[in-house]
């Protein structure tokens, strides 16, 4: 928040100044992102579009899927990855920041890395949220059906536990061109589906490529907001896989952003 | 509050020491050797023009003040203490010549977000008004001239009222008139202690509106001093003459020659005191034909920072 120094205008300048709480964390920077994500008539159309296509295309009629129905384990999986995409391409946006200076500008203010990352997830988990209620609105509108704590876990890890993209979408942002970035997150989020079990359940996968898929971002998360329906059997890998990934990934996005002063 | 004004000056210095020191600063970028040893320092309310052709170094030097460079040799600080701190306090500000906007908010909001990240800031609507932007606070970035983004560059500088304001190439694509009133916000500001260094290669620019240049050539400080002096340096001038039997070491005997090209009976002199000079051409070598050229400012910049064989980068 500003604050004035008042009548100071004719005065000297004075030299007895502190540096920001929070690392220049604030509320205004945190509304001006986000209105300028609101306003993104684009980013807006793919966020709601794309997951409600996704829901009509896919919707199964059977298998097996634990208390729920599988309508209920699709809407959960959707949902899930209308959140990861969100996430991702609002994150992504700071490519196009970068092409533009302003991350470098940012680097001219007390801003530290940190607090700009906080800004940043926060943001894009805002609107991950579009996603997250529409599938859900629309699965249960639908059919599908299960006990009513499971998809509260399921809606509530989704949520927090896609943020997770957004550190990728930021790390992915502050490295490559910003011409480049949204085919790579593009690709990228369809393969770290698969390898999650988004698209096709972990229980269907065979062993030998749940071995490799544990290792890959969107496991945890996917695992976890289908524990509700599938049970909790692997957790403490799931919690592995999430806290792991965090920490590399936005280690990485901080470490680029800091990185990141060239000209433009 | 640690101030105190000096009597005698409409200068005011603030604590906390010279606003700009540079030791032995190297700074290299693969095979270029940008900045080659700079030692400057500037103290606290001069305005200082950072004079020199494109490739001087005058950006490299002006990235390691304000703290996005570091110097591979020799140290650099800004009021006391290293670059990023100054920067983190809201002590340094810069105006950069491109980029650095976003282009889908507004004039205001762009104000409004670089004022929430320091502690110590001044009105946003004031910092507008100052850089003369009020009337288009509600428009876009991404729809102002170049013009108007320079001014919005220069209102999020005022916003955390610096002690120290970097300008490079402030006024590119400004009018006359946005030209005046920046330099005008910039001189009164300086009364309050401000101190500013604007890189520039316009001459004409420097000698008008800093009080010392510093002139920079291949990464080194080649010339130090008021534009008088900077001028003085470099605006010798040139006297023709013919010559019957011109005698090399006579001519190099007259008292302020201080260079010399003899080609046949025609003799060519560079020289601070022409006239001096003119005078003992005509008595006692018998000159005819002579003439006495003064070089011009930019002919003086030339001459200071003028290198043939060396291709120039920015």
């Amino acid at each position: 928040m500003s604050t004035t120094t008042p009548g100071s205008a004719a005065g000297t300048i004075s030299l007895d100044r502190s540096t920001p709480a929070y690392g220049g964390f604030n509320r205004t920077l945190l509304r001006i992102e986000l209105m300028r994500i609101l306003r993104n008539k684009r980013t807006m159309f793919f966020t709601v579009v794309l997951p409600v296509i996704f829901f009509f295309v896919f919707r199964a009629n059977s298998f097996n899927s634990g208390s729920g129905n599988a309508s209920a384990w699709l809407m959960v999986s959707l949902a899930l990855y209308g959140a990861f995409v969100a996430n991702a391409s609002t994150s992504a946006g700071v490519a196009v920041e970068r092409a533009q200076g302003w991350s470098r500008q940012l680097r001219l203010t007390p801003l530290r890395g940190p607090a700009y990352i906080l800004t940043k997830v926060l943001v894009s988990s805002a609107v991950a949220v579009i996603p997250l209620v529409v599938v859900y609105g629309l699965g249960l509108a639908f059919g599908s059906r299960a006990p009513a704590g499971d998809l509260v876990l399921a809606f509530v890890v989704s949520w927090l536990g896609s943020m997770l993209m957004a550190l990728f979408g930021l790390a992915v942002g502050f490295l490559l061109p910003s011409e480049n970035t949204m085919q790579v997150m593009g690709m990228a989020m369809t393969l770290l589906a698969f390898g999650g079990g988004v698209f096709i359940p972990q229980p269907v996968f065979s062993h030998a490529f749940d071995l490799f898929a544990r290792w890959t971002p969107m496991y945890g998360v996917t695992a976890m907001a289908h524990a509700g329906l599938a049970g909790w059997s692997g957790a403490w890998m799931w919690v592995l896989n999430i806290v792991g990934w965090a920490a590399v990934l936005g280690g990485s996005a901080v470490w680029l952003f800091r990185r990141d002063t060239g000209r433009v | 509050m640690m101030t105190r004004t000096q009597k005698g000056t409409d200068r005011t210095r603030l604590a906390g020491g010279a606003a700009i020191r540079l030791d032995g600063v190297h700074k290299s970028f693969g095979d270029l050797h940008a900045v080659r040893g700079i030692d400057l320092q500037v103290e606290q309310g001069e305005i200082v023009a950072f004079l020199g052709p494109n490739g001087a170094g005058k950006t490299t030097t002006i990235d390691m003040i304000l703290g996005l460079g570091r110097p591979d040799e020799g140290t650099v600080q800004t009021l006391g203490m290293a670059p990023r701190d100054a920067v983190s306090r809201g002590l340094v500000a810069a105006v950069m010549q491109t980029g650095g906007l976003l282009r889908d908010v507004s004039v205001a909001e762009t104000v409004e977000l670089t004022a929430s990240l320091f502690v110590h800031t001044r009105d946003v609507q004031e910092c507008l008004e100052r850089a003369g932007i009020w009337g288009i606070r509600d428009q876009r970035v991404g729809k102002c001239s170049g013009g108007e983004q320079q001014r919005l560059r220069f209102a999020m500088a005022l916003v955390s009222d610096p002690a120290l304001l970097v300008l490079d190439e402030p006024t590119t694509g400004m009018d006359v008139t946005g030209r005046r009133d920046f330099w005008a916000a910039i001189r009164s500001d300086a009364r309050r202690g401000r101190t500013v260094l604007f890189a520039t290669h316009y001459l004409e620019e420097a000698d008008q509106y800093a009080d010392r240049i510093v002139l920079v050539r291949h990464g080194e400080v080649v010339a130090d001093g008021t534009g008088a002096q900077i001028k003085a340096r470099a605006s010798g001038r040139t006297i023709r003459a013919t010559l019957d039997r011109p005698d090399r070491a006579a001519l190099l005997a007259i008292e302020g020659v201080e260079a010399l090209d003899i080609r046949g009976e025609s003799v060519t002199i560079g020289a601070h005191n022409s006239d001096a000079v003119a005078r003992a051409l005509l008595n006692t070598m018998g000159a005819r034909d002579l003439e006495i050229t003064a070089q011009g400012l930019e002919e003086a910049f030339m001459t200071l920072t003028s290198d043939a064989n060396e291709g120039a980068r920015a």
